[in-house]
């Protein structure tokens, strides 16, 4: 029989890209990825929930704006409202979003280009279940690929995001003009966040990085807490 | 080699159960007309092909000619962007050059790099009396009617703002979808072959798909955006992101169900039949008929006669700008040799974790996960040397593009070529045409290496001017390990200078700056070209950085990898103004770790290579210029 790891779901909207890398990544870090298409109502039994980047609808309308209305996002919703951690990379973040289970927005970038390069970040809580493996002040480097990545929210809810301490991780290079330097965001609770750069293609040092591995390998701990399976 | 010529796109035998498709494919015209879209749909196009094969697409590389820098081209670059990074398919290389003569003809051309398990190798010949014809993906419309006839086979004018709506409009999105769906059906075994619509539309895929068997069409079953379009306007849109397949009937339903859970659109619109005809129909009358091999093998050929060009003489030595910190600041600084970096940034080149080594020095380097094996990836293109020579043109460009798969550790395995012509009703077009493809030929024959597919654009004119005889090459590679490839230099190595061709300032960058484009590249010796690119892959494995010294010479190669690397470097063997700046045959710069540097001695003597110390890495300069400057000459420009 095989030993049985974490399951991690992994949501697939047309046009999603980085799904399958995500499901690699995840899989390389001990858990089982499990694709799960947009169409399904319900989420199998799992312990966290990812959605990748990518361009889900083509970005027409606005980015994430028809993705939040697939059917998969009511079980998101009920899942997030359990308590179990989600995260949204770049198209996924912009899909959360879009949906309300984060604060703010995202923004085309200020060159108004497409940016396709390795940032730094640092992280900014240890406290989540993105993030048992850092330290606060942790510098991770990880790339970024986005037209539309800068992070916006108005004074009066940045003042709320800050006292509340839901930024997770700031650029300390910020290279979209995301407001407040933010590069991942979590809710109140801290169980669901968006990242515009992307672990998944940092969990291996041939293709540059392997910093991501420290957010990933959170999830995976924090998936495997929750369904009892040790990691 | 699995597929040459022929089909949608070539295919090499990787080992293991594993092949690589790819082609180069042009999109001038549309791009010189509209260049967004135009560069937009070359990407569709090129993928299209590839996963026609039975690939799923893990590259694209793009060779890009303009007049000067500006928003032509920042609108092409804005449109492979547009369609690359929204498929997923990451671009990891490619060449830009600037030329007047590119001003009114730009060039366009995208290579897609594909993989497959090697039983899944699909082809467009449709088989099987009474199998289906399936066209799924976008409506047919009434864009890019007559975009191969009226576009691309005859020469630009000052009247072309008129020849936009023969411009196609790519949809990235059902382009992803349309990815998705063909890898899924090839992969489950429910096509019997696989076509793209593509030029020409269904007239041409349906009659290359007819020519072994027989199709009957039914164009009034084709999903259309507008009702009322004529049955030839049907058999000839070139609306984007469609394709073909021929389903034998019991695997119909199977087909249905892929195309719908994507939510595509999808029609029998006919089936295969016998004796060779090309039939259409419309509401069941014959509106239509033709042998298909009319429309391919048996096409009326034209018989072209080439007039040669009388030979110039050599051209003077230009007159470089003062010292040699003056001549490699203006060089670095100039738009064909500064930074690619702010064009590359707006690509996604990182998608399917793959990539090793990303845009920015030579070849790119692929990694076929879960192997350490992996894949190197070039495309180069030659213009001016072509002009004086093309023969020389041609074969360089072959040279070109392997000794930059080589420099990134790959052993080159598979060509694909792009020729970019003017007229070919022209005698002395017609001799550049003649004269470059004998160039290809025996610079792939020297390699003993196989071109596997390619692509003509002809008539890129305007008002009567043809530009630089332009062949585009792609090149694919083998790497043995990717965790053993040249990299970078460190301080302390030793730095050697591979190869010893003759060297001329005609045809180079030093003339295009500060001279007149004229006389005589120095001849190519074909063995000694082939001989130090099998070298450089052999040694790879244990340099520290392997880069080729192209345009702009030894100097600028120097300056570009130091840029890469970090340190500067000292060279301690005089160079005159010809060997830092001249320009010729293959040349490599390469950096070693001083306890290794015995072996490359003893496998360059035993090639019979050159090789020649000429200083050592580190310090903060190259060639007496504070790499300070030397960064910011390089980085300014674009």
């Amino acid at each position: 029989m095989r030993e049985a790891r974490p399951r991690i779901a992994v949501i697939t909207f047309p046009g999603s890209l980085d799904d399958r890398d995500m499901c690699w990544a995840l899989g390389s870090l001990g858990a089982e990825s499990i694709p799960v298409w947009h169409a399904e109502e319900e989420l199998p039994d799992v312990g966290a929930v990812v959605l990748p980047g990518g361009f889900s609808y083509g970005d027409y309308l606005r980015c994430g704006a028809i993705a939040r209305f697939s059917p998969v996002m009511k079980a998101v919703e009920r899942f997030a409202a359990d308590g179990g951690a989600v995260l949204g990379t770049c198209n996924g973040f912009q899909i959360l979003c879009e949906a309300g289970l984060l604060p703010g927005i995202l923004r085309p970038n200020r060159s108004l280009r497409f940016i396709c390069r390795d940032t730094t970040i640092r992280v900014e809580r240890a406290d989540t279940p993105f993030t048992s493996r850092c330290k606060p002040g942790y510098l991770l480097r990880l790339p970024i690929k986005h037209g539309e990545g800068a992070w916006f929210a108005d004074p009066e809810l940045l003042a709320e995001v800050e006292a509340n301490d839901q930024v997770v991780f700031r650029y300390t290079d910020n290279p979209n003009g995301a407001i407040a330097d933010v590069a991942g965001v979590c809710n109140r609770e801290g169980n669901v966040m968006g990242l515009m750069p992307h672990p998944e293609h940092a969990v291996d040092p041939l293709l540059g990085s392997g910093d991501g591995a420290l957010i990933l390998a959170s999830l995976v701990e924090a998936a495997g807490v929750r369904l009892g399976v040790p990691a | 080699m699995l597929q040459g010529p022929g089909e949608n796109a070539g295919v090499l035998d990787l080992g293991d159960g594993l092949a690589v498709a790819f082609k180069v494919e042009s999109h001038n015209h549309p791009s010189a007309v509209e260049p967004f879209q135009g560069a937009a749909t070359g990407v569709g196009g090129i993928l299209r092909d590839v996963i026609a094969m039975g690939a799923r697409p893990v590259a694209l590389l793009n060779g890009l000619r303009f007049g000067e820098p500006g928003w032509k081209i920042d609108r092409a670059v804005a449109g492979i962007g547009h369609y690359g990074n929204c498929v997923g398919v990451p671009t990891v290389g490619g060449d830009t050059t600037f030329d007047e003569a590119y001003s009114e003809n730009c060039l366009v051309n995208a290579m897609c790099v594909g993989l497959l398990p090697v039983e899944r190798l699909m082809s467009a010949k449709a088989t099987g009396e009474g199998n289906l014809l399936v066209l799924f993906g976008a409506t047919t419309g009434r864009d890019g009617i007559g975009g191969a006839s009226v576009l691309a086979s005859a020469e630009l004018s000052d009247t072309d703002a008129d020849k936009r709506p023969t411009v196609q409009i790519g949809d990235p999105f059902l382009g992803k979808k349309l990815i998705e769906v063909s890898v899924e059906l090839t992969e489950r075994g429910l096509v019997a072959s696989l076509q793209d619509c593509g030029a020409a539309g269904l007239a041409s895929s349906l009659s290359e798909m007819a020519s072994e068997v027989g199709v009957e069409v039914h164009l009034d079953r084709v999903p259309r955006r507008e009702e009322v379009m004529e049955p030839w306007e049907i058999m000839i849109s070139e609306s984007q992101e469609r394709m073909v397949a021929v389903v034998r009937p019991g695997f119909l339903e199977a087909v249905q169900a892929v195309c719908d859970r994507w939510e595509l659109h999808h029609a029998v619109i006919g089936k295969v039949t016998d004796g060779g005809v090309l039939r259409c129909l419309w509401h069941g009358e014959e509106v239509g008929a033709i042998p298909a091999r009319f429309l391919t093998d048996d096409c009326p050929r034209y018989v072209i006669t080439g007039t040669p060009r009388t030979p110039q003489p050599l051209a003077p030595t230009p007159n470089l700008p003062g010292d040699t910190a003056a001549t490699l600041l203006a060089l670095l600084a100039s738009p064909n040799l500064c930074s690619r970096g702010p064009l590359f940034e707006q690509y996604d080149h990182i998608v399917g974790s793959r990539t090793v080594r990303r845009p920015g020095l030579d070849g790119a380097i692929l990694r076929l996960r879960p192997d350490t094996k992996g894949l190197a990836l070039s495309l180069d293109g030659t213009g001016r040397t072509g002009r004086l020579d093309p023969f020389y043109g041609g074969a360089s460009a072959i040279f070109e593009a392997a000794r930059n798969v080589a420099c990134a550790g790959g052993e080159p395995i598979g060509f694909t070529d792009g020729l970019n012509f003017g007229n070919p009703e022209k005698g002395e077009i017609a001799w550049e045409l003649q004269q470059s493809i004998e160039g290809l030929a025996q610079a792939a024959e020297a390699l003993e290496v196989p071109i596997v597919s390619g692509n003509v654009s002809l008539y890129n004119e305007s008002n009567g001017r043809a530009l630089h005889p332009t062949p585009y090459v792609g090149c694919v590679g083998i790497v043995a390990d990717v965790r053993h490839v040249p990299g970078k230099w460190h301080a302390g190595d030793a730095l050697f200078l591979a190869g010893a061709p003759g060297l001329r300032f005609d045809g180079s960058e030093a003339q295009a700056l500060w001279g007149t484009l004229s006389g005589q590249p120095a001849p190519l010796d074909l063995t000694a070209e082939a001989a130090l690119i099998h070298f450089l892959w052999r040694s790879a494995p244990t340099l520290s950085l392997a880069h080729d010294a192209a345009e702009g010479g030894l100097g600028v190669a120097l300056a570009e990898a130091a840029l890469w690397s970090g340190p500067g470097c000292h060279v301690d063997v005089p160079l005159d103004t010809l060997a830092l700046f001249g320009e010729g045959g293959g040349q490599a710069v390469l950096a070693i770790a001083p306890d290794a540097v015995a072996g490359l001695e003893s496998a360059a003597a035993a090639a019979g290579v050159p090789l020649h110390r000429i200083g050592t890495v580190g310090g903060d300069g190259v060639l007496g210029v504070p790499l300070t400057a030397v960064r910011a000459a390089w980085e300014t420009p674009l």
